[in-house]
């Protein structure tokens, strides 16, 4: 991209996307649905955080990552925890054997609160939780993997495998997770309760506000000296590595960041929807969020919000109206959007849409052109290079 | 854990699980061969591998149900032209598919993961459309049917058995395949050095598409096979995806000793753990493991050199 006229890191056509989109969130929809379907944007917009993560993760720095569900849930599960302890104190638990303890785990005959459910009762603490425990995971994972220079193909495999084993391990210990159920029945927040209809438009417009503020940090990676290394790292690791970077220690921080990002995701949708389980967290929804991302285009920021709002709206009306259908819908949008659009809405916009309003943009239209043009074997990573030489 | 058993108890649970294991091995190796060689050798991550074994699995139960209802007289060998025609019909879709779909990805590997997750789901809700959302499952013709005596209390089902042998038969095909017969020259050829390979008048698209065919042939089979012990559903094949996946990576993704050896580990750990600990945990420890050690060792058990 051009420095052209840019002083701030947001250039002015990114800078108009984001208040179109805010006007959008904040304003237009709120105003146009109910509270019933205004629940269900609120919803969607809890996984567009994770697409968010993914674009920076996958469509900058070429990691598919097909676990992200992993993230989104254990952000999702520590916001669980936090209202459930509250949701469980002993006058509302009374008529357990134990009283003050979840009544999941009254059910399978635990008769102490676990120590790693100590901690959670302090708000404070699941805050930072939210954010720093799905970071340190990442980490973990990532050191572990971009050290040795694990990538593409099997960073996507192993990724699976924990959320399928993150999966297994919930449904499995169901003393201590609420097994396939979930953390249900949740209902306060500091005595604030999260199930009414004021409540819900106020969390509504909370997870806009943070989803705008990720959107900007996200901006800030991609236009910072960080997210152009990323994306050299993309298109030619190993040049990228003699130019004398650590590019592990990259790999890790985007891998790490998109984590975060996932986890206040999964924190939001606890919060919104009011009960957190397993069925977000396996294979099948890491997949979907994938498919979110490279609907709304892979290479942009905004692409993925909107990728995500339309899938889910698309998933929704259809699963209301053709249950079966449904099925060959998502179906056949994974294999349309892989074979005919590679760079999804965002690249259909930039090749067709915007050099028409060019005028209107102070940007240089030439410039989104030529994104759009470059050839799409470019995102599938570092292996693609390889195997044409 | 150990201690409340004594001595000749242990070893007949270790014998008993050991073979419970052994039966997990098989279906494992017989998806995982399939797998090896679509993933392996060409480099394409095929994410409904699981469906096109389930495939097979339906054809089985088809030509089970057509025995059993017009031709009974033959139906204890049912099970041989059930597994030639699952071979048939699976490798005949996967030809398909590798035509209309993936070989427009080659250059674009974890495009491949996307476009068969979308096949995958696909063809899971063709089959409850088609053939309904319950599981079936075949019946097995008399002589498939009880169990032999190895000790006192220790007993094999033959219908087990039978997946084993089987097994090693469709393994030893396919390694003489790949290594013996020219057929396997020429995909080896394509996998160390396509370009060269092209070069020396290998027809590299027909290699491809031939070998896609077979990887997804097998998944067939291995469906067949599958319907000995246990039901098939739309969804069953999605149970065992991320497990072949590991055992395909675990024991390295080109080789085809590796493929074996992993398969045996893993689901001899797991068979042994469920034993002592729950199902879920045996599970979770041996995948997680397998992932420790992929962490550790990425290029899995066996390697062979190949240039990209």
């Amino acid at each position: 991209m051009t420095q052209s006229g840019r002083t701030f890191f947001l250039r002015p056509r990114d800078a108009i996307g984001i208040v179109i989109l805010a006007v959008l969130l904040l304003v237009i929809l709120p105003l146009a649905l109910d509270n019933f379907r205004l629940q269900f944007v609120g919803k969607y917009l809890t996984y567009a955080f994770v697409a968010l993560g993914l674009v920076l993760c996958w469509g900058y720095a070429g990691i598919l990552s097909l676990g992200q569900g992993v993230f989104f849930g254990l952000g999702g599960y520590c916001m669980a925890m936090y209202l459930k302890l509250e949701a469980s104190s002993v006058e509302n638990t009374k008529i357990q054997s134990t009283p003050g303890i979840p009544d999941f785990m009254d059910w399978n005959q635990i008769t102490s609160l676990p120590w790693f459910w100590e901690p959670f009762r302090s708000f404070g603490f699941t805050t930072l939780a939210v954010i720093v425990v799905p970071a340190i995971f990442a980490f973990i994972v990532g050191f572990a993997m971009f050290k040795r220079r694990v990538g593409g193909v099997y960073f996507a495999i192993i990724t699976q495998a924990l959320a399928a084993i993150l999966t297994i391990l919930i449904i499995g210990q169901q003393g201590y997770t609420g097994g396939i159920n979930g953390i249900t029945d949740l209902r306060t927040l500091h005595g604030w309760d999260i199930r009414t209809d004021s409540a819900k438009t106020v969390l509504y417009f909370v997870c806009v506000g943070l989803l705008l503020a990720c959107i900007l940090i996200a901006y800030f990676v991609k236009s910072s000296k960080l997210g152009r290394i990323l994306v050299a790292m993309r298109d030619k690791e190993d040049r990228v590595r003699f130019s004398g970077y650590d590019v592990a220690s990259f790999k890790v921080f985007v891998f790490c960041l998109a984590a975060s990002l996932s986890a206040i995701g999964g924190a939001m949708f606890t919060l919104q929807v009011g009960f957190m389980s397993p069925s977000f967290v396996g294979i099948v929804p890491s997949i979907e969020m994938v498919i979110y991302t490279a609907v709304g285009g892979r290479l942009s920021i905004l692409g993925a919000i909107y990728g995500t709002l339309l899938v889910n709206w698309a998933k929704t009306s259809f699963s209301e109206s053709f249950p079966e259908l449904w099925l060959f819908g998502l179906g056949g949008l994974f294999i349309a959007v892989v074979l005919l659009f590679p760079n999804g809405i965002a690249g259909l916009w930039q090749t067709y849409v915007a050099p028409r309003l060019g005028p209107l943009f102070s940007d240089k239209p030439k410039a989104a052109v030529r994104t759009a043009a470059t050839p799409p074997a470019s995102p599938s990573g570092p292996v693609a290079p390889a195997a044409a030489e | 854990m150990f201690s409340e058993y004594s001595l000749s108890e242990l070893s007949s649970i270790f014998m008993m699980q050991g073979f419970a294991g052994l039966i997990l091995f098989s279906v494992f190796l017989l998806m995982a061969l399939g797998l090896a060689i679509i993933f392996g050798q060409m480099g394409v991550i095929n994410m409904a591998h699981g469906e096109f074994m389930i495939l097979g699995a339906y054809v089985t139960y088809f030509t089970s149900q057509l025995f059993l209802n017009y031709i009974p007289s033959l139906f204890s060998i049912y099970f041989f032209i059930a597994m030639i025609l699952a071979f048939f019909a699976a490798g005949a879709l996967g030809m398909a598919v590798e035509w209309l779909m993936i070989r427009r990805l080659y250059k674009r590997p974890l495009d491949t993961l996307l476009a068969t997750w979308g096949l995958s789901l696909i063809l899971q809700q063709f089959y409850r459309s088609v053939f309904g959302p319950r599981e079936v499952g075949v019946e097995l013709p008399s002589w498939m049917m009880g169990s032999l005596p190895v000790t006192e209390v220790v007993e094999v089902q033959i219908n087990g058995l039978f997946v084993m042998g089987l097994t090693i038969a469709i393994t030893v095909a396919v390694a003489l395949l790949m290594y013996k017969s020219s057929w396997g020259k020429q995909v080896r050829a394509v996998v160390q050095n396509r370009v060269m390979a092209g070069a020396v008048g290998i027809n590299t698209e027909k290699v491809d598409r031939y070998t896609f065919g077979l990887g997804c042939g097998i998944a067939g089979v291995a469906g067949s096979a599958f319907t000995m012990i246990g039901s098939t559903g739309p969804t069953s094949g999605q149970l065992y995806i991320v497990d072949t996946f590991l055992v395909v990576v675990f024991g390295g993704a080109q080789s085809l000793l590796g493929t074996i050896a992993s398969a045996f580990t893993i689901s001899q750990a797991q068979s042994t753990m469920e034993f002592f600990l729950s199902g879920s945990m045996a599970k979770v420890l041996t995948l997680l493991g397998v992932v420790i050690i992929l962490m550790l060792r990425p290029q899995g058990l066996f390697v062979i050199k190949v240039r990209r």
